[in-house]
């Protein structure tokens, strides 16, 4: 406001230098450079003279030291004995597979919510509506604590079990134990195989489409794809001999009550922090999936419906083969930014004791006192997700609206 | 005439039957809604499975099993009460002012209460389309209430007079904390993210460019690293001897963090607005201010009103993260109040969780029908 | 615009309201009126804030005891609760002038993290707590237990070399806060719970059946708990010394808060020394000559603060052990004043 109080009162003689907008934009650019490198040497200046007064010592030294403390849930190899700098990518390592396991599921719950939302089941689509309006009402932290305090206290304790799938899950305080595949020597062969049927499907699903789209005759793709990527691995196991094992979890119900319960190091462990903050995360996220997921079904003109049924495709296929590929163009753009939204609110796994990066990196910083170190790693790697996944979306959203035209 | 037999020509209308009983009432809807086909019937009944197995234990815990009265943990005890105990609404009940006020002093409730009486008085209007003095009313809640609000909740003393006693924010807390914290923000977010919502569009590459990185830069973090780096990194940054409040370290992060949001959401605005208003209003001989304070900006914001309550009830929502970097708001107060020996029973922390739960849901379910509400109010203005 | 950003402004005035020229801490603290003390977010005995915002413990008294020893009032005080993580930014910046948050003096803290630690008001170790009912009496045979702890603290890394140094395998849950660790642990999700064996008598008190857990004979670590301030202001770091030592001064030559004013007239030199009646020892650090008589008259002696914080007599129940004086069998032992 005070800016067009001076221009107005300026005479209009003057008006040619001042008015001319390059130059005045050029002022404005010039203007704000300087404020900004003011800015960043008063903040450099005043940290160098806090570091160099509280005696802290800068730099990225830290990261090769040892870091003496334990990590729950390591998906490389850690001990009590590697470097911090291991210790923050065990981290990130958890934060990955929590952002992509929670992607999966909250893209699975609210498609599903989504549709469900729509259906013209009025018990379904009221159902669909209060899960909604529920959860994406109450705080995600809420969330995380209910499923970590509220839900950990119902299951079995430590040397209980619930067991399900014939004997071989289980589920108590300590997570969902399962069996765990144990790979003998010549196993790669299997992976070999499974690979082979991957690329296999691939190259016959483009010749299918080829065909189809010439002569219009259909390929039974799915049960060709089933059966080339579970067939073949399954025949080459068979072949070289079973080289695959699974490591059942030991259960141990007798002897001293310390060592009852599963034993560490047998089968496969889900710790029950990752159940609880996956179990938050997709839950909260599909809750504005779905919307997104039912605002865009209601973008496709119902006429597309109707000519489909009118075409005589089933309802099945003209959501599957018609409605979605439509709705997905209007749908891709803000699922993009639910995604991030989970990455980013998977941080808050430091609340509930899972070792995400920001969890470990917490505690660096206190073994350390390296704030900026840390907190410098944090943004860069989270910003650097935001923008791997934005790509991603972006290239996947390319291709959608060029299959649409 | 003879021929007249073989015809029937009705003189009067048939008398209108009713529709068939399987098709109208209630018995009709459910046929069509519910029943209309054995897999429609299916999920119908396991619908209504599921429905009844969250809302009966709910009920139960919630009401039938709950304990409303007590002065100690004796009431809530399984033991004492005899079998099953359901929430503890006594431990609420006696947790209550805590809850809203945090440890404000007792004496002083009284400011918080005007602060608390003052924002309704002047939000709610503003809220109404057909309310009248909008133009005053929001200069009063925009300027004028953030500054009587700062001095009564803070205090007030000139030289050695006391007028209202100093009060630290260390000993705010609850509710008051988790408003304080979504209020500043979203305030004090909207003219940075105006000015960024600005610069983004603007035709200089620098201001520009500038705009870009800084809200893709928080608009791309975690808010949790953020309040971590404002109450861990904030204090390196400034000349020896200077020192922020931490609630004010926090409002800091806060509001860096949703301008970023708000930009994009004033954005959202600018771009709806067509061509022709920006270039009348150029065609008038406007400056760019002008032009954007009398044409543009009033036109925008009002489009975005949605948006801007949609991020507020983000903010709302996240002010909960705060107890991570240990501030007292509603859910931190709740989660320090279980470490009370008093109170400590085995539903306790539920009975806290839910009492949370609720606040929390009742305050965005609300807005979230008011932005709608909004939404479709202002839906007809551009719609082309 | 202008007019926008006034509430950020005002609200920036606030907080820089502290700032001053902060030549020494001692004459800021006198400027403000009060001792600016970070303490924890709630231990029992330790530092704890009841339902009215009142602190009580062992930590609180000594920032009560500095703030007599400067201002002949103990009140004049306020108190900074502080996670584990943001208490060493806390002091850096001088957020809070001393640091009295059960916090254990070691080595790096004491040289690269630009502080200075005052001295030991609680000679600690770490501890095991476990459900009796796992029929376990010895921290060694805890091998293949999953362990509850916090973040961020010394207990972490030595939990990690006990575990390690004795060959046995185990899980550690680590949280963010006390809080969320007892929590866990009293929902069955660890088998033992490890701190501090002060802050387990401490937190056995949140337990849903506090009579179901005991405590391990083992102490794996030294936990020297004591008053942190920043390097570089003698005069201040003399302070916070001499306000411990005179506290523990004073239980030695038996000046309690009640019979302060008659050990006034005492013939013993050490007590008129310590009571100001003799030599001029408070001017030497920046204080009146009767600070001590203050100290010890406002909040009292060691021995009274202790028990009547964590002692025998309160619901922590911890008995002396080595906290008591050296002259009684404990490790207590602070510089006369001479």
């Amino acid at each position: 406001m005070s800016v067009q109080e001076q221009h107005t009162a300026g005479p209009p003689a003057r008006a040619s230098l001042i008015n001319d907008p390059k130059v005045r934009g050029l002022f404005y650019q010039i203007l704000l450079v300087s404020a900004l490198v003011a800015l960043g040497y008063f903040i450099v200046t005043n940290t160098l003279a806090n570091l160099e007064r509280q005696n802290i010592a800068s730099g990225w030294d830290f990261l090769s030291t040892t870091a003496g403390f334990g990590i729950i849930q390591a998906l490389a190899p850690y001990s009590e004995t590697s470097s911090y700098g291991q210790a923050l990518f065990i981290g990130f390592l958890n934060t990955v597979l929590v952002a992509v396991i929670g992607i999966i599921f909250a893209t699975i719950i609210g498609f599903i919510v989504g549709v469900a939302r729509l259906s013209n089941n009025w018990v379904i689509s009221r159902l669909a509506y209060c899960y909604i309006e529920l959860l994406r009402n109450i705080p995600l932290l809420l969330q995380i604590f209910f499923w970590y305090f509220a839900v950990l206290r119902a299951v079995p304790g430590k040397r209980d079990k619930w067991s399900f799938f014939f004997n071989s899950f289980h589920l108590n305080i300590t997570g969902l134990r399962g069996p765990k595949p144990v790979f003998a020597p010549s196993a790669e062969f299997v992976g070999f195989a499974l690979i082979l049927g991957i690329v296999l499907t691939v190259i016959v699903a483009r010749w299918a489409r080829k065909r189809q789209e010439a002569t219009g005759q259909q390929f039974p793709m799915f049960r060709t794809g089933v059966g080339l990527i579970l067939g073949l691995p399954i025949l080459t196991y068979f072949v070289v001999g079973m080289p695959i094992s699974l490591d059942f979890p030991v259960f141990v119900e007798t002897g001293p009550i310390l060592r009852r319960g599963f034993q560490l190091g047998t089968g496969f462990n889900v710790i029950p922090e990752f159940l609880a903050l996956t179990a938050a995360l997709s839950l909260y996220t599909a809750t504005f999936i779905a919307e997104i997921v039912r605002a865009g079904i209601q973008a496709v003109s119902h006429g597309q419906t109707e000519a489909a049924h009118a075409l005589g495709i089933r309802p099945g296929p003209t959501l599957r083969l018609v409605v979605i590929p439509q709705a997905m163009r209007v749908i891709i753009p803000p699922l993009t930014s639910q995604y991030l939204n989970l990455t980013k609110n998977s941080s808050l796994a430091v609340a509930i004791a899972f070792p995400d990066l920001v969890s470990v990196g917490g505690t660096v910083l206190n073994q350390t006192g390296q704030a900026i170190e840390i907190i410098a790693i944090w943004m860069v790697v989270y910003l650097s997700l935001s923008l791997i996944t934005s790509a991603f979306m972006n290239w996947y959203n390319q291709r959608m609206a060029l299959v649409e035209r | 005439m003879a021929n007249a037999d073989m015809f029937h020509i009705r003189t009067e209308e048939a008398p209108v039957m009713p529709a068939p009983v399987s098709t109208t009432g209630v018995i009709g809807w459910m046929r069509q809604n519910l029943f209309s086909s054995i897999p429609n019937t299916i999920l119908t009944i396991i619908g209504i499975l599921i429905a009844y197995s969250i809302i009966e234990p709910f009920i139960k815990f919630a009401f039938v099993d709950a304990i409303w009265t007590g002065t100690d943990r004796k009431a809530c005890l399984p033991a004492e009460a005899g079998g099953y105990v359901g929430a503890c609404w006594a431990y609420v009940e006696a947790y209550f002012p805590q809850f809203i006020y945090g440890r404000y002093p007792v004496e002083e409730i009284y400011r918080v209460n005007i602060v608390y009486a003052m924002f309704v008085v002047l939000l709610v209007p503003l809220a109404m389309p057909s309310a009248p003095f909008k133009a005053i009313n929001a200069v009063l809640f925009l300027f004028v209430f953030p500054i009587v609000a700062y001095f009564l909740l803070t205090g007030l003393v000139f030289g050695d007079t006391v007028i209202l006693p100093i009060v630290e924010t260390p000993v705010w807390g609850g509710l008051l904390v988790t408003l304080v914290i979504a209020v500043t923000g979203i305030v004090a977010s909207l003219p940075l993210g105006i000015l960024l919502a600005l610069g983004r569009r603007s035709k200089m590459p620098i201001v520009k460019l500038v705009s870009v990185i800084f809200i893709e830069f928080w608009r791309g973090v975690p808010l949790i690293t953020v309040l971590f780096m404002s109450s861990v990194m904030l204090p390196l940054f400034l000349p020896e001897g200077v020192v922020f409040d931490k609630l004010l370290r926090v409002l800091i992060g806060v509001t860096l963090f949703s301008a970023a949001y708000m930009a994009e959401v004033v954005r959202g605005g600018l771009q709806a607005i067509p061509k022709g208003q920006y270039e009348g209003a150029m065609a008038l001989g406007l400056r760019f201010w002008q032009m954007m304070g009398l044409i543009i900006l009033p036109q925008a914001l009002k489009l975005v009103i949605p948006g801007i309550v949609n991020t507020f009830i983000g903010l709302f929502k996240d002010t909960t993260l705060v107890l991570i970097v240990g501030m007292y708001d509603l859910l931190g107060q709740i989660q320090s109040s279980f470490s009370d020996p008093t109170w400590s029973t085995p539903t306790q922390s539920h009975s806290g969780y839910l009492f949370a739960a609720m606040v929390f849901w009742c305050f965005c379910f609300g807005m979230s029908r008011y932005s709608i509400f909004m939404e479709k109010k202002l839906h007809t203005g551009h719609k082309r | 615009m202008s007019k926008k950003i006034l509430p950020l402004v005002l609200g920036a005035a606030m907080g820089v309201a502290a700032s001053a020229a902060h030549a020494g801490t001692l004459e800021d603290v006198k400027a403000k009126g009060f001792v600016q003390c970070g303490v924890s977010q709630g231990l029992p005995g330790f530092s704890n804030p009841d339902s009215q915002g009142n602190w009580t413990g062992l930590d609180v008294d000594l920032c009560r005891a500095v703030a007599a020893a400067v201002f002949g009032d103990a009140s004049a005080v306020k108190f900074t609760p502080l996670s584990a993580k943001e208490r060493f930014t806390a002091l850096q910046s001088g957020e809070v002038d001393i640091l009295s948050r059960n916090t254990t003096w070691t080595m790096s803290r004491d040289t690269a993290l630009g502080l200075n630690f005052a001295g030991v008001n609680y000679y600690d170790g770490q501890g095991f707590m476990v459900r009796k009912d796992l029929g376990v009496t010895s921290a060694l045979e805890l091998s293949g237990a999953s362990v509850c702890t916090n973040t961020g603290t010394t207990t972490e890394l030595n939990v990690a070399d006990y575990f390690r140094a004795n060959n046995m395998p185990y899980e550690i849950v680590a949280f963010e806060k006390a809080d969320e660790v007892v929590a866990a642990y009293d929902a069955g999700r660890c088998d033992v719970y490890t701190t501090d064996a002060s802050g387990l008598y401490a937190q056995r008190l949140k337990l849903s059946n506090p009579g179901d857990h005991m405590v391990l004979p083992e102490i794996i670590s030294k936990e020297p708990l004591g008053p942190v301030v920043r390097q570089g202001d003698d005069q201040w770091f003399n302070i916070a010394k001499w306000t411990l030592n005179a506290m523990i001064n004073a239980e030695e030559l038996g000046v309690t808060s009640e019979n302060v004013d008659e050990m006034k007239g005492s013939d013993n030199p050490s007590v008129k020394r310590l009571l100001g009646t003799e030599g001029a020892f408070g001017e030497a650090i920046g204080l009146s000559n009767d600070w001590a008589y203050n100290i010890i008259k406002n909040v009292g002696n060691y021995g009274e603060s202790f028990n009547a914080n964590v002692g025998p007599d309160t619901p922590l129940g911890i008995a002396r052990g080595i906290n008591a004086l050296w002259s009684k069998g404990g490790i207590l032992y602070a510089p006369p004043v001479r």
